[in-house]
């Protein structure tokens, strides 16, 4: 994402380059019309991020001051959204449900979807077809059948509590324990392990494959070769994926809300920090409260991102534009 | 390629040859090994569908705890009892208003995505930059952040209870993935053919529609692919917007099938719509998977 940032500014000064005849005999109305045709066929993002995106935003800082309930109008209240939430322990079981999905469920989802590609990446027969099969989950993933499958599957005397009691540990349904009902959602992001896969799969390919074989002529092991040329030269696809699944993995919603119960029991043992805005804002009609909330969630996720994108210069490596 | 130590220094005491010799014979079964790896995640990978397709065709107190995946005697009444529709609502409905929905969307995103990222790929104008890099920074702003106030927005338009809050972000260019996906496309068309265009006395709306649309067409599938599936799927949005049962999408509908302890009366009929619910997506899958798949792969390289 970051890449796409930079390889706009990169090729910007490419495309003037490519064609100076055009503005040249055009000369000033040219430009001007130009700009104006630009404005023209980006007016439904431009209202858009106006009206759906940027007014919301500040709508939202706005109402995270505020008491509001929907009907009253807004009233000022200062931080006390803020300090109510941090005194809440609700608040703060939502913060560590969610602090442990994404901590236990992003780094598993990736590492299998690291593991898969690199089976996957030594082209054999059959390859084409597991990559499809392997991806299906992410699509069907998210759906509300898929949620019903999955509290189905983790249910007492289904197929996982059976297996778990065959092996000599006994748990019951995972879904109406407390200590076991967020693995249940971790186990249905993992499932899910295919859409990073596949873009691992497309990075390995683009490794060039003189690399392997210099390696290889120096008596480089897999271990080393891997740590040596798949790594570093799949990193901007890795920065990638951590990115896109550590943000995605903050927003959970559908599945906490279908594989558990409405209300994200047992003992909000998977209330997730989306689930507990849903239920302050919606349920409870706090939107000043919920307002403070999403706030919260997107400093978290700010802070992630800045995180991230400072430490790639450490460890992701871009190929340099040789263009 | 800045950085990795390359070549490696041979390790001491390892004759470089001895990999060498080892080659076929690894090979054989090194193959079967993989196989064997990829069969076993295919197991596990499948097994909830299958699993569906199944429990479908069992009578509801078998569903849970027989460990046969296909019943010996496969009943029909789950299916059938869907018929009768659930609380006063045909199931029929659901689907129609599911159907509603995506292609709506899929009409928005086709129109708007591909305008915008024809202005961002094609068009040089004053703040172009800026306005791309306000557009990716939109893909990671969680969207819960925007729901309180469009909500209350929305409210004061009186559109509560109806599909104009989930549709109109489509027809406005909100997707900013899709808009990424389209531009990614575009910018890889070759120039010549504009200009060629241009010199032929063609405006930027005859070059996007004559030129620049039927050459994106995979991007353009891919992306109605998606948006059918992701409205299809989707439940945040109808849960929060519609409240009334003849409203309904397919997501929607499912979750009447339970209380909110999660207990469902009907158990068969649950799974057994869950089934359906699930089968346009999994069509649409099978029939489309290269441009989902390469879709997907594209959009993390040259990123």
């Amino acid at each position: 994402m970051g890449h796409a940032v930079t390889l706009v500014k990169d090729s910007a000064p490419a495309a003037r380059k490519a064609r100076p005849a055009a503005p040249a005999t055009a000369g000033r109305p040219g430009r001007r019309r130009e700009n104006l045709a630009g404005y023209l066929f980006m007016s439904p993002w431009i209202a858009g991020f106006l009206l759906l995106t940027a007014g919301p935003m500040v709508a939202s800082l706005y109402f995270a001051f505020t008491d509001y309930n929907l009907f009253n109008t807004p009233k000022w209240v200062g931080f006390d959204n803020f300090t109510k939430m941090f005194d809440d322990p609700r608040w703060q079981k939502s913060v560590e449900v969610t602090a442990k999905y994404v901590i236990i469920g992003t780094p598993l989802k990736l590492l299998l979807a690291l593991g898969v590609a690199l089976l996957l990446a030594q082209s054999r027969r059959g390859q084409a077809f597991y990559r499809a099969a392997f991806y299906a989950p992410s699509l069907i993933g998210a759906s509300v059948s898929v949620g019903f499958v999955w509290r189905s599957l983790f249910s007492d005397g289904a197929i996982v509590d059976r297996t778990q009691t065959f092996l000599g540990f006994h748990v019951g349904g995972w879904v109406g324990n407390a200590d076991w009902a967020l693995y249940c959602l971790v186990a249905l992001t993992v499932w899910q392990f295919g859409a990073p896969m596949v873009i691992f799969l497309a990075g390995l390919k683009q490794v060039p494959k003189e690399l392997y074989e210099a390696a290889e002529m120096d008596g480089a092991g897999p271990f080393r070769r891997f740590w040596n040329i798949t790594l570093p030269m799949i990193s901007p696809v890795l920065f990638f994926n951590v990115l896109l699944e550590t943000i995605h993995s903050f927003q959970i919603f559908g599945s906490a809300y279908v594989v558990s119960n409405t209300y994200c029991g047992p003992a909000d043992a998977t209330l997730v920090y989306t689930c507990y805005l849903y239920q302050q804002g919606f349920r409870n009609s706090q939107m000043g409260f919920a307002s403070a909330m999403a706030w919260m969630l997107l400093l978290a996720v700010a802070l992630v991102t800045a995180v991230l994108f400072w430490s790639q210069k450490k460890w992701v490596h871009y190929e340099e534009d040789t263009r | 390629m800045s950085s990795p130590a390359l070549p490696a220094p041979p390790e001491p005491g390892v004759p470089p040859s001895t990999t060498r010799h080892l080659a076929p014979n690894r090979g054989r079964t090194g193959s079967l090994a993989w196989h064997l790896g990829a069969l076993l995640i295919l197991a596990v990978i499948l097994y909830p569908v299958a699993w569906v397709v199944g429990a479908s065709f069992k009578p509801s107190k078998d569903i849970i705890n027989s460990l046969t995946l296909f019943p010996s005697e496969p009943i029909l009444s789950n299916f059938k009892g869907l018929a009768d529709g659930i609380a006063d609502v045909e199931i029929w409905t659901f689907f129609q208003n599911s159907l509603f929905y995506a292609l709506g969307a899929v009409a928005g995103v086709l129109i708007s995505c591909s305008l915008t990222a024809y202005a961002f790929a094609r068009i040089r104008f004053a703040g172009r930059n800026l306005l791309f890099s306000l557009m990716i920074g939109t893909l990671l702003l969680p969207y819960h952040v925007l729901l309180i106030p469009q909500y209350v927005m929305f409210q004061k338009l009186g559109w509560i209870n109806s599909y104009a809050p989930l549709l109109i972000g489509k027809y406005l260019a909100t997707e900013a993935f899709f808009v990424f996906l389209m531009v990614q496309f575009m910018r890889n068309l070759p120039r010549e053919l504009d200009e060629a265009a241009r010199l032929d006395g063609c405006g930027h709306l005859r070059i996007y529609w004559s030129i620049v649309l039927p050459l994106c067409r995979p991007a353009l599938i891919t992306s109605a692919i998606f948006t059918f599936i992701n409205a299809w799927n989707d439940f945040m949005g109808p849960l929060i917007y519609l409240n009334e049962p003849g409203k309904y999408t397919v997501s929607l509908g499912l979750m009447m099938f339970r209380d909110s302890d999660g207990v469902a009366a009907n158990y068969g009929g649950m799974i057994a719509m869950s089934l359906v619910a699930l089968l346009p997506v999994l069509l649409f899958f099978l029939a489309f998977q290269r441009y989902l798949i390469d879709g997907m792969a594209t959009s993390g390289l040259k990123g």
